[in-house]
């Protein structure tokens, strides 16, 4: 690939340079969280993790493993930086969103450090694009701190189950109600709109089911406004793993495989909308 | 940055000449007699006088006794292809006007510059397109037909004649003059399915007629081909989210630039090996010979102009390329078979 990123003579390090044969695998993964103009990346040698926050109540995470990349070399233990991420996408799909069989763009990017711009240089079919997009102050985020000896209950289901669920969510409703449960009804999905309430049970022998894992009955709201996001992520996954802990907050892991066969995720951490103590 | 003298500006009829020879043949020729030092005029410069006041736009100008025009599409290749041209007119212009003539139709748009307006000329051969075209203009000695047009009206009724048998157009004065649009349906009984459209238009009276003159080709420092339509409109459709002015830059060894720099974010992408077409002018001289052919001739324009001719365009060219006068104007040529479009995009300041 002819794309020389450093000046030939250049002795400056990039802090981050990585490349990537195809930029989709990267633009599709950052595009499920993508329901906030920005972005704070993190770079370490693992890979790349860029989280978006909305009103300090859903945080969204997409991990790009190192492997992914051809080439991905960090100098320092982490590289942070705030992005634009709707410009980011902008020129990440600069020559498209849908490539044709057989045409890919190719993708080098590099980070000289705090204060300079990320530069992206892409190519597709010998014609280059050069991107220069500023990079801004990183800003403090939420920790969910959502480890594993804290869960309480844990369901891997194929996306495909969820995902009608999704598409047939009563929108008129405010919140999404998740009951789980080791008893009837295990894994039920509640909503209470104009219409009426509405809800959706997963036994828990049912084929979609891959993983059950239920301790204590556990019935918690969530806000529909945040978690409606995450259906650009859901879409894309093949499984999601739902997670929650004492508090009710919600760990959504969705598990996307690309098309080259590759595993990359992406993780929605919600708060609970209210305490509820009642059983429903 | 001085122009580069011509000798004559190349006049426009030439262009169609542009079809047969591949990208890097011979020069192009022109046909002697054609330009005049000092009769072209840079197109779409001339303001335009307004008609007179009061009453109608065209007051006075009603369909001469003589005028008439009549036509007939049969083919439904045909019919689509002039559907196509229709549509990507519509698209570039609200209203224009269209030309007449017995071999040719001319779609014009001269906006005022003065307006930031942009400027459009569409040629197309009747005869490639039309089973029967009967016209009669005015008077023997100006056989020609100047109307004005809302050319979505245009489309829309094509819109309805996709499977049509045939497709009949004819210059009417009922109420009001009318091009009427008659569709005939295929129809499983014997009677047949007829939709027809009156589409208003005004008569355009002859005294104004030198405002919708051929335009000439500008005093170019570049003239390059352009990369793929379709690369092109994925990068200025994405620049476009981005800004809302691009640069186009392009030189003498087949290099083009897309430019866009804001607070944010700068972008550009790089064109290569595309090929500039040769300009040969009466006396044999090179127009542009003395441009050193690394040095970029540039343009920043309305993004958004751009990318309606890059979006709106169904002629499918077999060939485009654009002229660059620096920092005054972008002329852009899309040439078909049997369609010629160009579209003048003026520089911002």
């Amino acid at each position: 690939m002819p794309l020389t990123a450093q000046p030939a003579g250049s002795a400056e390090p990039y802090v981050l340079s990585a490349s990537l044969d195809n930029a989709r695998h990267l633009s599709s993964l950052l595009r499920a969280v993508h329901f906030q103009d920005h972005a704070t990346c993190f770079a370490t040698d693992n890979g790349l993790r860029v989280t978006v926050e909305d009103a300090k109540c859903i945080q969204a995470n997409a991990f790009i493993q190192a492997e992914i990349f051809q080439e991905f070399a960090v100098q320092e233990q982490t590289v942070t930086f705030r992005i634009n991420l709707s410009v980011l996408l902008d020129c990440l799909t600069i020559f498209g969103t849908s490539s044709l069989p057989g045409t890919s763009t190719a993708l080098k990017m590099c980070y000289r450090g705090y204060g300079y711009p990320l530069m992206l240089f892409l190519e597709e079919g010998g014609v280059v694009t050069v991107c220069k997009i500023n990079t801004e102050e990183p800003e403090d985020l939420l920790d969910f701190d959502f480890c594993n000896t804290k869960v309480v209950n844990k369901i891997i289901l194929q996306s495909e189950g969820l995902r009608e669920a999704f598409v047939e969510l009563d929108l008129t409703s405010e919140v999404v109600q998740i009951t789980m449960s080791p008893d009837k009804p295990y894994l039920r999905l509640s909503t209470f709109g104009n219409a009426g309430s509405a809800h959706l049970d997963y036994s828990k022998d049912s084929d979609l089911m891959e993983v059950f894992h239920c301790n204590q009955t556990q019935t918690n709201r969530y806000k529909i406004s945040l978690l409606k996001p995450s259906a650009k992520a859901l879409s894309l996954s093949c499984k999601v793993s739902i997670r929650t802990d004492a508090q009710g907050f919600l760990s959504l892991q969705y598990m996307i495989r690309n098309e080259d066969g590759q595993i990359c995720f992406v993780e929605y951490y919600c708060c609970p909308d209210e305490n509820i103590t009642e059983e429903m | 940055m001085p122009v580069p003298e011509l000798c004559s500006p190349p006049c426009l009829t030439r262009l169609l000449l542009l079809r047969s020879p591949p990208p890097h043949a011979g020069p192009i020729s022109a046909p002697s007699g054609t330009a005049r030092p000092g009769s072209a005029r840079p197109f779409p410069h001339r303001l335009r006088p307004r008609p007179c006041a009061g009453g109608g736009r065209w007051c006075g100008a009603g369909l001469g006794a003589a005028m008439r025009f009549r036509a007939k599409i049969v083919d439904v290749a045909c019919l689509n292809h002039f559907s196509r041209v229709i549509n990507t007119i519509a698209k570039l212009a609200r209203t224009c006007t269209l030309r007449l003539t017995v071999s040719k139709l001319y779609f014009i748009l001269s906006d005022k510059v003065a307006n930031g307006g942009v400027g459009m000329w569409c040629e197309l051969n009747q005869g490639n397109f039309f089973d029967e075209f009967q016209m009669e203009g005015v008077a023997a000695e100006h056989n020609e037909i100047y109307l004005e047009l809302m050319p979505e009206n245009l489309s829309r009724a094509l819109k309805t004649a996709q499977n049509a048998k045939a497709v009949k157009m004819k210059l009417t004065n009922k109420h009001c003059p009318c091009l009427r649009v008659a569709v005939e349906l295929p129809s499983l009984s014997s009677s047949s399915r007829i939709v027809t459209h009156d589409i208003p238009v005004a008569v355009i009276p002859r005294r104004l007629w030198s405002d919708f003159r051929e335009p000439s080709v500008p005093d170019f420092d570049v003239s390059i081909y352009l990369p793929a339509l379709k690369t092109m409109k994925s990068v200025v459709e994405r620049m476009r989210n981005l800004s809302n002015s691009i640069m186009i830059e392009a030189n003498l060894s087949g290099e083009m630039n897309l430019k866009i720099e804001t607070d944010l974010v700068c972008v550009t992408t790089h064109f290569k090996d595309l090929g500039n077409p040769s300009w040969a002018l009466e006396d044999g001289c090179q127009s542009s010979q003395d441009r050193d052919p690394e040095s970029m001739a540039e343009a920043r324009i309305d993004i958004r102009k751009l990318q309606q001719l890059l979006a709106g365009q169904q002629v499918n060219p077999t060939k485009a390329l654009c002229n660059i006068v620096s920092k005054r104007i972008v002329h852009f040529i899309l040439l078909h078979e049997d369609v010629s479009l160009q579209y003048f995009i003026p520089a911002l300041t």
